[in-house]
């Protein structure tokens, strides 16, 4: 799934886009204990979570997560978004809860890291 | 695909107990010094992120800490020693699931219990030794092909 399309079914606001022209996930997670995402994550995918310290992104660097979105409307602060934006992982920004947020990308076929 | 060296190449990182501005730095840094050498990128993710769980559990619960690498040829070998409070039953510790971690530590996303069982899962050889009141050293191993 290519980021405009995220975009576009999260109602999401890009906070920290993507440089790469060929980006596109095919799975994604749903967690805020970073300890799950790093057991139960699968590379080129998606991390969904309500937490927007920095170490959020370092977990994705480490895991090979290529994007996170921050549910309901949580602004990450200056110290996330340069950290993302040196680590090359784009950031969006929903309005929508973590359940609505995953049902609505599971919806439009994006599995599950475990599922895939 | 062979490493791009053939000497064994050692480093070490200083970790500072309850600084999580730079948590996980060190495993990052790690991540790309395996990443120049050319390492595969799966072993790569299996290296950091057992290592990124060591130094969290180090930043986290000890005042303060070492991680230390040697890569060779053969093997990744990482080793952190800290001073903390050590670990009172190793077994129990071990459990999926299972943590003493304060409530502001989960609310920061750690504390799920899953770190020793995911740094086991990761590594090709674990090993862990703690004294209580005065630390705990975590050695991994992970084969290179």
């Amino acid at each position: 799934m290519k980021l405009e399309e995220l975009e576009k079914l999260l109602q999401a606001k890009v906070v920290v886009d993507s440089d790469n022209l060929e980006f596109n996930i095919d799975s994604a997670c749903s967690a805020d204990m970073m300890s799950s995402v790093l057991y139960y994550h699968t590379p080129n995918s998606l991390l969904i979570t309500s937490l927007t310290q920095p170490h959020v992104v370092r977990t994705a660097e480490i895991a090979g997560i290529k994007i996170i979105v921050f549910v309901l409307n949580k602004q990450p602060d200056q110290v996330t978004i340069d950290l993302a934006k040196e680590k090359h992982i784009p950031i969006l920004v929903t309005p929508y809860c973590m359940y609505t947020a995953s049902g609505k990308l599971f919806e439009a076929g994006l599995p599950g890291c475990l599922n895939k | 695909m062979p490493l791009n060296t053939d000497k064994t190449i050692e480093g070490s990182f200083q970790l500072i107990g309850g600084d999580f501005s730079i948590a996980g730095e060190s495993s990052a840094r790690l991540k790309s010094i395996l990443t120049d050498l050319g390492v595969q990128e799966d072993i790569i993710r299996r290296a950091s992120i057992a290592t990124f769980e060591a130094e969290m559990n180090v930043i986290i619960y000890a005042a303060a800490g070492t991680l230390h690498y040697e890569i060779s040829p053969r093997q990744i070998r990482i080793t952190l020693v800290d001073m903390g409070p050590g670990i009172k039953d190793i077994d129990q510790a071990m459990q999926e699931g299972y943590s003493t971690a304060p409530d502001w530590v989960r609310e920061m996303g750690w504390g799920a219990g899953m770190g020793l069982p995911n740094m086991k899962k990761n590594s090709d050889e674990f090993k862990i030794d703690s004294v209580v009141g005065e630390g705990t050293t975590v050695e991994m191993v992970i084969n290179l092909p």
